[in-house]
């Protein structure tokens, strides 16, 4: 009944947002199109640190290769962004691979650290690559983004101009992935492998003694955001249409403020990154006047809610409220169907 | 004679990365704390000094004698009020605490200072040089690297043969036995976070010295750092010291060979290290 409760107000949100692009308002579907990659980034960065315990400081790294892999597929061998977008998505993955046999041998702070200096690694790497503007970076050529599939058919269908059809489509793009992310994450976390995820977070020794192998699980996660942070990163560049290493592979950008993102909304819970994106469009928006106090105020807002609600806004309100839309926990198994229990439930007038 | 040029000018360098660390290290092998603020509180530091240098009129030498016991007291507060109440097995809550205190403090100084780079101006010293036979090198330079020796001796001194330097070693340890021998963590704590940003002040005034700052710079010089403390190994400040040297000659002599490649090659240096050695090279503490 609650699930029925989240998913019909999920649909809800999800077909209002779709439909924004229709009313025109570019201006709009450019800021929300930013708050769903930004999502998206949250979504994949808490169920590293929120599920499977993996506290990364690098998924700029995912980031930026998936954005620079796009652009190398539009620029140097002449495919359109969309297909580049997919095959930065896979890079990332492929690449997370050799990552990960480093820095899994690091634990906690040196995890975050070694993910980190990866990062950087792969920033100035990327800015040796002369192709593709070295340290300056470069932009996409004129009207590849023109050539998207789907951008001719939406210019045709609403009448629009070519920029604002690139607009919707990467808009609708953005929202599909958080969408894909929201359930791939449900399901994921609900089946056998994200219980063992969370048993091994919550408590390694007793998940090991019943089996589960968290090494595994973790490095099965770590691949999957690499792929899923890749394709968000190719998109975000696709819609920008510059690239530079220090924007690609940027920490702040790209890791700060999802941590944040997340830690505000309520780490370890589905609906936390998107409280937390909220909030965060919400302070930026309010605050945009004042250059960078935003920032100030986030980094005290985060502060605020580590030191007094450390499972963040929905954390808190899930605890202090009892509503919890997508739950995470399975209906607790009924009760074994004894003679004795019958007795003792009659008793008490069942 | 090209390499050994640059080898003394990477040995130099790995010194000021080594002040950058020894504060890192100490406070990371006490308390396993993570600070990621290390960078931005080094650079508030050089702002500190410039500040008072410039108000007073002194030179930024004497200014980072008036800073030191401001910064200490810095850190104390710090800690007592707010990272002590984060601290635990779980490493996400100090973690992100530091990380927005980083935040908060580079936008601060922005907003303050402007995005304009600053220098201290330590006099004509700056340009000096010595010349050892084909080697030149420069007097700000040799005084950093010295520093860097005389910090990590006094913090040794500290570590080894003081009764506060007993509890450091205690706390880091074993913090429950520690408690029972009626050691007070969280003092202990608040004491080598005064102590580390004690260190971080130095730094800052061979970091403002040598070359120009802005609020940004931090974060770029706590990876530095932290390669550094993590190559040397948990808790051992020698170690420290080396790692900071490893990675400066590795900076070096990826310059030397184009200059792009300067941080990279720091970066390849700490990588391969780890591959090798996960716990780094000189481990005194276990995690």
């Amino acid at each position: 009944m609650k699930n029925a409760l989240g998913l019909l107000s999920l649909l809800v949100i999800v077909a209002a947002l779709a439909v924004v692009p229709l009313f025109g308002l570019r201006a709009l579907v450019q800021d929300l199109f930013m708050v769903l990659c930004l999502l998206v980034l949250a979504l994949n960065w808490n169920m590293l640190a929120g599920f499977a315990g993996l506290v990364s400081v690098g998924q700029q790294l995912f980031v930026g290769v998936g954005a620079y892999v796009m652009f190398a597929a539009a620029i140097l061998w002449g495919l359109d962004p969309l297909t580049g977008g997919l095959i930065g998505g896979l890079v990332a993955m492929v690449l997370s691979v050799p990552v990960a046999f480093f820095v899994f041998r690091l634990n906690g702070a040196y995890f975050a650290i070694g993910t980190w200096a990866v990062a950087d690694i792969a920033r100035l790497s990327f800015s040796q690559w002369q192709a593709l503007g070295g340290g300056t970076g470069t932009a996409l050529p004129r009207g590849a983004a023109r050539d998207m599939p789907g951008v001719q058919l939406l210019r045709e269908v609403l009448g629009v101009s070519p920029a604002a059809a690139v607009d919707m489509l990467t808009y609708w793009l953005a929202l599909g992935l958080v969408v894909a992310m929201l359930v791939a994450s449900w399901i994921f976390l609900r089946s056998r492998m994200g219980l063992g995820l969370q048993a091994v977070r919550d408590n390694p020794v007793a998940a090991r003694s019943v089996g589960v192998d968290p090494v595994r699980l973790k490095a099965l996660v770590f691949l999957l955001t690499a792929f899923a942070t890749g394709l968000c990163g190719a998109l975000i560049f696709i819609q920008t249409g510059r690239i530079s290493p220090d924007a690609a592979f940027s920490v702040i950008d790209w890791t700060a403020f999802v941590i944040f993102i997340v830690v505000i909304g309520g780490i370890g819970t589905l609906p936390g990154p998107i409280i937390g994106v909220l909030v965060f469009y919400g302070l930026q928006r309010l605050l945009s006047d004042y250059g960078t106090v935003y920032l100030i105020v986030l980094g005290v807002i985060g502060i605020v809610v580590m030191l007094f609600a450390r499972r963040g806004l929905w954390g808190g309100f899930t605890q202090w409220t009892g509503v919890n839309l997508l739950p995470l926990e399975h209906a607790p198994p009924k009760r074994p169907d004894t003679g004795i229990r019958r007795n003792t439930r009659s008793v008490h007038g069942e | 004679m090209i390499w050994l040029d640059t080898l003394i000018q990477g040995l130099l360098l790995g010194g000021l990365y080594a002040l950058f660390a020894a504060g890192l290290s100490l406070v990371f092998g006490i308390m396993r704390l993570v600070n990621l603020a290390h960078g931005d509180l080094i650079v508030l530091g050089a702002y500190l000094i410039l500040g008072i240098g410039t108000a007073l009129g002194l030179n930024p030498f004497v200014a980072a004698l008036i800073a030191l016991p401001l910064m200490f007291l810095l850190g104390w507060l710090l800690q007592t009020v707010l990272l002590n109440r984060v601290l635990g097995d779980d490493i996400l809550p100090p973690l992100l605490v530091t990380f927005g205190l980083s935040v908060v403090i580079q936008n601060a100084l922005l907003e303050q200072f402007t995005a304009d780079s600053r220098r201290l101006p330590v006099g004509p010293i700056e340009a000096k040089s010595l010349a050892f036979g084909s080697v030149s090198v420069g007097v700000m330079p040799l005084i950093t690297f010295a520093s860097a020796i005389l910090v990590i001796l006094c913090l040794n001194w500290i570590f080894y043969r003081t009764a506060i330097g007993r509890a450091f070693r205690a706390t880091s340890d074993d913090s429950v036995t520690a408690q029972l021998m009626g050691i007070r963590p969280r003092r202990v704590f608040a004491l080598a976070t005064g102590i580390a940003l004690v260190v971080a002040t130095i730094a800052a005034l061979y970091l403002g010295a040598r070359a120009n700052f802005d609020p940004s710079i931090g974060p770029a010089r706590l990876l530095y750092a932290f390669e550094a403390v993590i190559i040397g190994g948990l808790g051992s400040l020698w170690g420290t010291l080396i790692g900071g040297l490893i990675i400066g000659v590795a900076q070096a002599f990826g310059a030397a060979l184009k200059l792009e490649w300067q941080i990279l090659a720091g970066h390849v240096a700490f990588v391969l290290i780890l591959l090798v050695r996960p716990r780094g090279l000189f481990p005194r503490a276990h995690d």
